[in-house]
């Protein structure tokens, strides 16, 4: 049984324009990792140039935060619901002000 | 694309960055994208979760901490976005974008801003100065991040 991805506004350009994916996955990062080679267009948004999650995607299992479970380890089971969560972060101060 | 708000929302947003100054505050914007307008029938305050160091940094680390504060960074909490947003879309709303102030600062993004934004959202960004709310404009990030083009507010 697969688990279903929730995909936030801003990134279902790169997903034919569903709000949901079904894929199946036994880890979050296989999850992760079919999505994006099934919608190729949504690496850029999602991975650094070292393949690593950027900082500010934030991706949920149900209601955890998978930095606090296992990360990319973290396990699926048939009922999960993933989200990716960008983080939403701002300010005045211009860091090349300051520097 | 445009923004539409009706006036009392915006004053909403205005009154809330006055009652957070000198802090930033944020919040979001929820309604329906039809075309090319946004039209927000929601305004949701949140939480500026840089109040919070030790969690904050957990989420999202600041390169300067000694600089950077809530007086002139905003982080908004995602397990309670991933809540408001399931709550709006189980209502047939979408999440359009977000707004925050800049105290003592123009409505102008900040590279900061930039580096943080995420394409299609609507930001709205509005000068809080000695408290008062002044200037309010909306910005969306241009597909290859490089900048941010303004976008109209309709009343």
């Amino acid at each position: 049984m697969p688990v279903k991805v929730v995909i936030p506004t801003p990134l279902r350009q790169y997903t034919g324009k569903k709000d949901s994916v079904e894929i199946e996955a036994k880890t979050v990062g296989e999850a992760l990792a079919r999505l994006t080679s099934q919608f190729g267009d949504l690496r850029k948004h999602l991975y650094n140039e070292e393949g690593k999650l950027r900082s500010f995607v934030n991706v949920y299992v149900n209601d955890e935060d998978i930095r606090f479970l296992q990360r990319d380890l973290t396990p699926l089971a048939e009922t999960d619901i993933v989200s990716i969560v960008p983080s939403i972060a701002g300010g005045s101060m211009n860091r090349c002000i300051c520097r | 694309m445009a923004i539409q708000l009706k006036a009392e929302q915006v004053e909403s947003i205005r009154s809330h960055g006055a009652r957070e100054y000198p802090d930033e505050c944020c919040g979001m914007l929820l309604g329906h994208a039809d075309g090319a307008v946004k039209e927000v029938s929601e305004v949701v305050p949140l939480q500026n979760i840089r109040h919070d160091f030790t969690r904050a940094q957990e989420l999202l680390p600041l390169d300067d901490p000694g600089r950077e504060s809530e007086k002139n960074r905003f982080l908004i909490d995602p397990l309670e976005q991933l809540r408001v947003e399931k709550n709006a879309r189980a209502r047939g709303l979408d999440v359009l974008g977000y707004y925050h102030s800049h105290p003592d600062h123009p409505a102008r993004p900040s590279n900061y801003d930039r580096e943080h934004a995420w394409p299609w959202y609507s930001y709205i960004i509005f000068s809080v100065e000695q408290g008062e709310a002044r200037e309010l404009t909306s910005w969306v990030l241009s597909e290859d991040r490089s900048r941010f083009d303004p976008e109209s507010v309709k009343l």
